[in-house]
């Protein structure tokens, strides 16, 4: 099977590369731009730690063909502090409300589901500035995780809303 | 204003950026140059003689570098020194579906995979055995030819005072049989490891694993390799749960690939995999019995318990004792008496899993004292505060007890969910529970022999006022590089966010036994206090003369040294330490922990049970049970626990809370179980791990009992506060309808049964539960029918 | 990781192109040199149900024809009826106001699919075509060589679920259909000729291995919806956890008020057996009435009856049964006028 040549564009950078066809977003994010923040538990669609914006939508990179992302934007975890032009003159990247309150509240034990869940709350407060705690707990119902019990997630994307 | 400047404060975890940004390495997250991908190719039956495996066709397929059997690893292994049945890969015999058998390496992950299936393994199956009861009788099969009464593999029995006695002084006795369902750890991030042997002969082996130091000792044994050439390196590990502390067939199989191909290989484990590596909670049948007086005090306990143990040992002989070892440290009782037996089964090893051995015997026990409240009329948090076993004495077997906070949390939960008011007044389908616990702070013997430290830890600091600390623990998710940081800076007056932490480096870090039996807050934290208050002395005799202060007078915080009754006169720490090393030469400093002596008894079997601290803890649980569907809804755990001194509270309610979500799981819908030998569940859809949409209000209550012996007071909380949410649940269900769950899980079925909602005939029931074992029933050839009908199936063509 | 088996993606740019490409690669033929027999042509629209399948390597094709360049794939259009193009995601359907308000079965139905990120991506379409489920076959090649197969794999097999049954009694799980049954949906598909129009009343049938009446070279394009003018209509899902996980029995309702009483009725299940069906002796009973309690319990009864779930799925047989009876009761109950 010959490899294809692919643009992606992640992170607000454009990258590209050659892939097999049959690898998903999630296996070239890691192995061929070697952002490994993006997490896997499951690689089914069980687990949601492989969770990727796509022009802003949360997707499941473990079954999302990079061929069929296009020109849209792809946004990890490593893209979460720089907003766009980040690093330019005056423009050190910063962290994301998200990941302060996250380290504020504790509500990373493993860290490992912790990459899945950012990008899924940074798509809820992007469209829902102020969400409740059943938002909250609607939004995240995808992304599993083992440590927390999801209190201190709650609590801590209910603080970054309160701080934007 | 708190003693304290970093001990106590709700501080962000040293590690947390890491977490956020997407920079934590895990074992899965490396790539090195010219690595290759491994993959391990698992057995397909339960129970067979291996007659042959043919590697030949693998290893022809385009891009296979190399292939490694059983038979290239034959030495035994395992956890525990005393009862190594295990080998890397199977050698000649495999016994469950889904052990190692061989591993292959390739140039990228598609090729091993497809290369798996260019193995030829010539099976001989033997009749497999599934249940504890076939286990016990049947002498003509042996999982392990070992075993020397049909296939158990350990039987212990200890008595302590007066049994008889307490029976016969006994007012009213209870009876009570309880299953407890298996299950697993499912931490997200499954198994990893990648093995890099260089051209120096020296292997390094990334992992994701809790015990660096048994696996380094393991490998060595296993591959022959000195320890000297090998360096274990824990990395942050996605969530464990005990999950990730045995040596693991896949750790071998990679380093026996990169010796043999001289390039790192990585074998990561999917998901399917890991229910198979397992080594989760055993599945338990119990009989407790318990005799009481009029006024509730408990005069005698016998406890038995049979223990399903799967496969292999793993921590099979710990996991026994733990079964009765922890029952006698929450109330009084004058006499006891503990028969255990874990059987073999053709199923994945169970091992240690959140609790360990106790979360079982907890939940049977808990259940039975909310009955004996209910037989006596009495309130059941009123009743357990009247029982409970006093701080600073000793259990009838002989275990010491020293700072005790249970009644605290019972008051605590008392003041919280007003339990006592609401009992039996909710309604019809809506109910509350109550439960106590305890757990250990690390065990008190390592697991094996030696007179070394439990955990050793060195600090150094540079001469910018750097402070290193390196310890050998593992970072699991439980915060321990972030207690390791908090305790160095509290003791040196830096701030966590100023210190480094090497961990789980058995190259860097002093060797500490490993993240299990919530043992490192309470050991590490003692060795690094212990490094690091050498290094302090340093320091502060520096800044004394510096500052013509007297020594004792000193403190030192927020990075400073200075004078207690006039802050002013300070001395930055990083000047202390210049001062200090022109003086002492390099600062560096090492400090160990170990258990002190007379914490247990002397008989055998006395080295589980006994720690130098035990955790209390108890919970609340309000459910809703749907009376049409038999679904349960648990609305709420507010459970309180007392961790000694909250090192950092954030990081306490964390532990609580997610101990609380996993104990939720156990009883409301988590199996791991099989049919005929395969797993019914062995995927995240599957196996029911709860999701925020399940998972109830959860509210931690922090007790604190500074306790003298823990760093700064400090106890455990990773593990203890596990164990009250199983039988607090089933406690509130039977507040809620009248029904007593003695088995887990408490499924709708079960409930639409005992409602007599099931079927039309509309039997009701005021129990679902065991009523002894299944024994005497065990047909000779059951097994072996299922067997060949499924294997007749197979070859069986579609019926027109 | 566990990863996709090697194919060649081709990307259509219209439906016409699509079933063109179809019947080039040989829409239906199965390929049996790879051990179990495999189509070697598939559709893809979000890939959320044939990318775990082929994971698992219960399929292997060589050419998948995927549908997300596919120009106007997807959208909701009103115009007298309600038309909405298969590659329409989830989450769209969930959160048409317009849905939501007239045809409120259907956004309850895809608001309970799977988990938010799975409804992003997944399709209406796919759901309506999604594969039957069984917990012997839906497991990895692995597990399934283990067991030594099925009949849905490979048809020289048995049925595990019942050794003697002659057909495949996997389980229908797809949410939005018994919605879409209750509300009257006509589905649309083409193929490299032209096109046909199917109630999707017709389009199930009892068979776990080829469920739908649909040939391998068609393409499902649109949905289409009756007006909805007095009708309301819900859907209830009973499954283990409350998010991630498909139905083990599920109910969907609809009722036409004219004044105080039912002027037409329909009631539909799923996950209680291969084929989600329209149940119209449960429908019947309930026109003319104002749905009194002693109504509902005779549709509710005949729900009962029409459930045959077996022992394939998470939940009992039992409890499964229980529930399309429950959820039948309470979904009636909740189509009373405010
Ligand atoms: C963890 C998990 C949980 C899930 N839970 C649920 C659930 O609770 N309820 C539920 O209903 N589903 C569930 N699903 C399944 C799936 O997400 C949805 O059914 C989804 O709607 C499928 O749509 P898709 O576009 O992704 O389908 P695809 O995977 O792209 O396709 C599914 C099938 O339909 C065929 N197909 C797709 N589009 C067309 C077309 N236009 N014409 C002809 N054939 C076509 C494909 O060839 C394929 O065979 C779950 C999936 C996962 C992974
Ligand atoms: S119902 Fe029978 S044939 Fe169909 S998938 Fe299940 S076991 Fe296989
Ligand atoms: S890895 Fe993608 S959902 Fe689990
Ligand atoms: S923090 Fe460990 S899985 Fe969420």
């Amino acid at each position: 099977m010959t490899k294809q040549l692919l643009t992606l564009r992640v992170n607000g950078e454009p990258r590209t590369i050659a892939a097999d066809s049959h690898h998903t977003l999630l296996e070239v994010l890691r192995e061929e731009l070697g952002l490994t923040g993006t997490k896997h538990g499951c690689e089914l669609g069980e687990c949601g730690a492989c969770t990727v914006l796509v022009d802003g939508v949360p997707v499941l990179a473990c079954l999302t063909l990079p061929a069929l992302v296009g020109d849209a934007d792809v946004t990890t975890v490593e893209g979460l502090a720089n907003g766009a032009g980040a690093g330019a003159p005056g423009r050190e990247a910063t962290l994301h409300p998200l990941q302060i309150a996250f380290a504020e509240e504790g509500a990373a034990q493993c860290g490992y589901c912790t990459p899945g869940m950012l990008m899924t709350a940074k798509a809820l407060l992007d469209t829902t500035a102020r969400p409740t705690r059943a938002q909250i707990a609607s939004a995240i119902s995808g992304n599993l995780c083992r440590c927390t019990g999801y209190t201190a997630i709650y609590e801590a994307i209910e603080k970054a809303a309160s701080r934007a | 204003m708190s003693e304290f400047s970093v001990i106590g404060r709700r501080l962000p975890k040293v590690n947390s950026w890491a977490h956020l940004t997407g920079e934590a390495r895990y074992a899965d997250d490396l790539f090195l140059p010219r690595m290759l991908y491994g993959r391990v190719l698992r057995s397909t039956r339960p129970h067979a003689r291996i007659r042959r495996v043919d590697t030949g066709r693998a290893l022809a397929y385009p891009g296979v570098v190399a292939v490694v059997t059983g038979a290239d690893m034959p030495e035994k292994m395992g956890i525990m020194p005393s009862t190594q049945d295990e080998t890397a890969l199977a050698v000649d015999r495999v016994r469950y579906v889904g052990e190692p058998v061989a591993a292959v390496a390739a140039l990228d992950e598609d090729i091993a995979f497809d290369a798996l299936s260019l193995i030829q393994v010539d099976y001989e199956d033997l009749e497999p055995i599934f249940t504890i009861e076939e286990a016990l009788e049947r002498e003509d099969v042996k999982i392990h030819d070992e075993a020397k009464r049909a296939n158990v593999f350990k039987e212990v029995h200890l008595s302590f005072g007066d049994l008889e006695g307490g029976f016969a002084a006994a007012d009213h006795v209870r009876d009570d049989w309880f299953f407890f369902e298996g299950n697993t750890h499912a931490p997200i991030e499954s198994h990893s490891a990648v093995a890099s042997y260089g051209p120096d002969d020296k292997l390094t082996l990334w992992t994701a694993t809790q015990v660096p130091h048994y696996l380094h000792r393991e490998l060595e044994k296993v591959l022959g390799l000195p320890r000297s050439r090998i360096r274990v390196i824990a990395t942050p590990n996605g969530g464990a749960f005990g999950g990730k502390s045995d040596p693991f067939g896949h750790e071998f199989a990679a380093a026996l690939l990169s010796i043999r191909t001289r390039r790192p290989v990585k074998i990561t484990l999917d998901r399917e995999e890991v229910f198979y590596a397992h080594r989760g909670r055993h599945p338990v049948k119990m009989r407790i019995r318990t005799g009481v007086k009029k006024d509730g005090e408990i005069t005698a306990v016998h406890y038995q318990s049979w223990l399903d143990g799967g496969a292999y040992a793993s921590y099979g002989i710990a996991t026994t004792y733990y079964t009765g070892a922890l029952l006698t440290v929450t109330y009084r009782i004058p006499a006891y008496k503990f028969d255990g037996v874990r059987v073999y089964t053709n199923k994945p090893p169970c091992g240690p899993k959140r609790g360990h051995g106790t979360t079982q015997p907890r939940y049977g026990f808990e259940c039975q004292i909310d009955k004996i409240a209910e037989d006596l009329d009495l309130d059941p948090l009123e009743y357990r505060k009247k029982i409970l076993q006093p701080a600073n004495s000793r259990t009838v077997n002989d275990l010491r007890i020293t700072s005790m906070g249970l009644g605290e949390c019972l008051d605590a939960l008392q003041r919280s969910t007003r339990y006592s008011e609401r009992r039996g007044q909710l309604g019809r389908g809506k109910g509350i529970g109550l439960a106590g616990s305890a757990y250990i702070s690390g065990a008190g013997l390592p697991i094996y022999w030696n007179e070394m430290p439990h955990s050793g830890a060195e600090i150094r600091i540079d001469r910018g006022g750097g402070v290193t600390v390196m310890c050998g623990t593992s970072e699991i998710g439980q915060g321990s590089d972030n207690m390791l940081a908090s305790v160095a800076a509290e003791a040196l007056g830096v701030m966590p966010a100023d210190v480094h932490v090497v961990s789980g480096d058995t190259s860097l870090a002093p060797v500490d036994l490993g993240s299990y039996s919530s043992r490192v807050t309470f050991m590490a934290g003692n060795a690094v206090r212990d490094a690091a208050m050498k290094l302090r002395a340093l320091l502060v005799a520096a800044a004394a003369e510096k500052l013509e202060v007297p020594a004792d007078r000193l403190l030192s915080a927020y990075g400073r040294i200075y004078d207690r009754d006039d802050p002013s006169k300070f001395i930055a720490f990083a000047d202390a330490a210049v001062l200090a090393e022109s003086k002492h030469g390099t600062l560096v400093a090492a400090g160990s922990y170990k258990p002190p002596k007379g914490i247990g008894g002397s008989f055998k079997g006395a080295g589980v049970g006994p720690t130098p601290a035990y955790s209390y803890q108890a919970a609340v649980a309000e459910v809703t049970v749907d009376m049409d569907t038999g679904m349960v809804t648990v609305d709420k755990v507010t459970t309180a626990h007392d961790c000694g001194r909250a090192l950092n509270p954030a990081n306490v309610e964390g532990q609580v809370e997610g101990s609380a979500y996993m104990g939720y799981g156990e009883i409301i819908g988590e199996e791991q179980v099989f049919r005929g030998g395969l797993h019914k569940k062995p995927s995240l859809l599957d196996y029911k791990i709860p999701t925020s949409l399940d998972t109830p209000v959860l509210e931690a209550i922090v007790v604190e009992s500074v306790d003298a012996e823990g760093p700064f007071g400090a106890k455990e909380a990773g593990e203890g506060p596990l164990n009250p949410v199983i039988p607090a649940i089933a406690n509130a269900v039977y507040d809620a309808i009248g029904v007593r769950f003695d088995e887990t899980p408490i499924t709708a079925e079960k409930i639409l049964t005992a409602l007599g909602k099931r079927d039309r005939r509309g039997e009701q029931k005021t129990r679902i539960g065991p009523d002894g074992l299944d024994t005497g029933k065990a047909d000779p050839k059951r097994a072996l029918r299922r067997l060949t009908a499924s294997t007749d199936a197979r070859e069986r063509k579609r019926p027109n | 990781m566990l990863r996709l088996p090697r194919f060649r993606l081709v990307e259509p740019r219209s439906y016409g192109e699509a079933a063109q490409l179809l019947a080039e690669n040989g829409a239906g033929a199965l390929d049996r040199s790879k051990g179990t027999p495999t189509l070697r042509v598939m559709l893809v629209a979000g890939g959320t149900d044939l990318f775990p399948n082929m994971k698992r390597r219960q399929f292997t094709p060589e050419v998948l024809i995927s549908l997300a360049r596919v120009r106007d794939a997807s959208g909701i259009q009103r115009n007298g009826h309600l038309d909405i193009s298969a590659g329409t995601t989830l989450s769209a359907i969930a959160h048409d106001p317009g849905i939501r308000e007239r045809s409120t079965a259907l956004a309850e139905a895809a608001e309970v699919v799977s988990t938010p990120q799975l409804r992003n991506m997944g399709t209406i379409g796919g759901n309506i075509c999604l594969d039957t489920r069984c917990n012997w076959y839906d497991q990895s090649l692995f597990w399934r060589t283990a067991e030594g197969f099925c009949m849905k794999t490979n048809p020289d097999v048995v049925c595990r679920v019942a050794t003697s049954s002659p057909r495949c009694l996997a389980v229908a799980s797809a949410d939005t259909v018994p919605a879409l049954l209750v509300l009257g949906a006509t589905v649309h598909f083409e193929d490299a000729e032209g096109g046909r129009d199917v109630a999707l009343s017709e389009l199930y049938r009892e068979d776990g291995i080829r469920p739908m009446a649909m040939r391998q070279d068609e393409v499902l394009t649109d949905i289409t919806l009756p007006e909805a003018d007095g009708w309301r209509s819900t859907y209830l899902k009973m499954r283990d956890r409350n998010s991630f996980d498909f139905p083990v029995a599920a109910v969907a309702a609809a009722v036409r008020w004219d004044g105080t009483r039912v002027s037409e009725a329909r009631v539909a299940i799923t996950a209680l057996g291969s084929r989600p069906q329209l149940v119209e002796d449960a429908a019947r009973p309930l026109v003319g009435t104002t749905l009194d309690d002693v109504t509902i319990a005779l549709a509710a009864e005949a729900v009962h009856k029409a459930a045959r779930p077996l022992d394939n799925t998470s939940g009992t047989i039992s409890q499964r049964k229980r529930a399309a009876l429950v959820l039948t009761e309470r979904a009636l109950r909740s189509l009373r006028p405010a």
